[in-house]
């Protein structure tokens, strides 16, 4: 016996207060809201598969444009120096606070690489009608890991930083600023475009 | 006789949170799976708030040294000064930077606080089974989930900086302990937000509290 509900498949209980609810018929407006709290159930209407697959190749160009050219150039008293992304977790390695290398580390490099490449491992195979392999994993590390990359976050902490330092030194942006500018856009953009639902009645 | 708003909770039906799919709750103990995606099926978080208290009172024990031990310490010729989170704050004042410091302020000192008391006002309010306003106390959570990651901000001013400023002897910066304790704190209090189950919230409800 199967425990899923026969021709129930329109029915949706709210993530967020559990209410029992019908989806609309597929041309319904394009953003359906819970009755009761007001949490988005479901969207359709653009593309589910080509916009975050664009998003996703985008992105990754846009990662390893920061990662390997220089983020900000400095001079302080005729000493010229640039220093890059990972500079800062290099660095706190070295002063001998592995733990917060490690958590810096983990939320501006290692869970923007997983989302970028989860998306490109979810939506190109999608975008030729294949399922991903271990499509119903990925598709949870994917939404789970979006929290934890802070980028833009880190981007603010630099603007924080150089206003800081302006007093007595003079700092420029590099490249990769310019790049991880774009890249928190458009990972931004690509984080609200994933619809799980519509991905899940795609390869059933 | 009061109606009963029609929940998946009470209809003996599960949602998976992964997929969406609705299935019918299974009669036989155990672990039950999502028979679309297979994702593990619960009705509720499993023991959502004594997880969510216990994430929660680590991040107040740490809050105490992230906010009394320095961040960082700056040296420039041979003179050394550190810096707390609130002092941090306060010397950016201090130097006419008061747009910065507000954003140091409000990231730093309001944000860990606000979240902090009202993840504890959540834990409370479900645990005493209050039906009181439930769309603004998942108004309220909503917010702490979406605002709590914006603390890391000083972590990363800390990093950017060390990475910036070690130009021998000329200037450089250490980071503090504090920096590492403030990350745990903002890593707690996120936990505590994700194993906490907003769902909790509406158990309690009947439709006549609403709104």
């Amino acid at each position: 016996m199967s425990s899923v509900i026969p021709h129930h498949h329109d029915l949706v209980a709210c993530h967020e207060c559990d209410l029992l609810q019908r989806l609309p018929p597929e041309h319904g407006p394009a953003r359906v809201r819970c009755v009761r709290c007001g949490c988005v159930l479901h969207s359709h209407g653009r593309d589910p598969v080509a916009l975050p697959l664009a998003l996703g190749l985008s992105a990754l160009v846009l990662f390893v444009l920061s990662l390997s050219f220089p983020l900000l150039h400095f001079s302080l008293q005729g000493q010229l120096d640039s220093t890059h992304l990972i500079a800062g977790i290099r660095e706190l390695f070295a002063q001998g606070m592995p733990v917060l290398a490690v958590v810096v580390a983990f939320t501006i490099v290692i869970a923007p690489a997983v989302h970028i490449l989860l998306l490109i491992h979810l939506y190109l195979p999608l975008a030729f009608g294949r399922r991903p392999p271990a499509f119903a994993a990925t598709l949870r590390l994917a939404q789970a890991i979006v929290p934890w990359s802070m980028l833009e976050i880190f981007l603010l902490g630099i603007l924080v930083a150089t206003v800081k330092l302006a007093e007595q030194a003079s700092i420029q942006p590099g490249p990769a600023a310019w790049a991880l500018a774009a890249l928190v856009l458009v990972l931004a953009t690509a984080s609200t475009q994933v619809h799980p639902h519509r991905l899940w009645d795609r390869v059933a | 006789m009061t109606v009963v708003p029609m929940t998946a909770g009470t209809h003996d039906l599960i949602a998976c949170h992964t997929c969406g799919l609705v299935s019918r709750r299974s009669e036989t103990p155990g672990r039950q799976r999502c028979p679309r995606c297979a994702a593990p099926l619960h009705k509720r978080i499993p023991r959502s708030l004594s997880r969510s208290w216990a994430f929660l009172i680590a991040a107040m024990l740490l809050y105490v040294p992230a906010n009394l031990l320095p961040v960082m310490a700056v040296t420039t010729l041979g003179q050394t000064r550190s810096d707390t989170i609130l002092s941090g704050a306060a010397y950016l004042l201090l130097h006419g930077m008061w747009p910065l410091a507000l954003i140091v302020f409000v990231a730093s000192v309001l944000v860990p606080l606000t979240k902090i008391a009202i993840l504890i006002y959540l834990l409370i309010s479900v645990q005493r089974r209050s039906s009181w306003r439930p769309l603004d106390r998942l108004r309220l959570y909503r917010f702490t989930e979406f605002v709590g990651r914006w603390s890391m901000v000083d972590v990363f001013v800390v990093s950017v900086l060390v990475a910036l400023v070690h130009l021998g002897q000329l200037a450089q910066i250490e980071a503090g302990a504090g920096a590492f304790y403030f990350a745990a704190v903002v890593v707690l209090t996120m936990l505590a937000a994700k194993t906490f189950d907003p769902r909790l919230i509406w158990d309690n409800v009947s439709p006549r509290d609403e709104r």
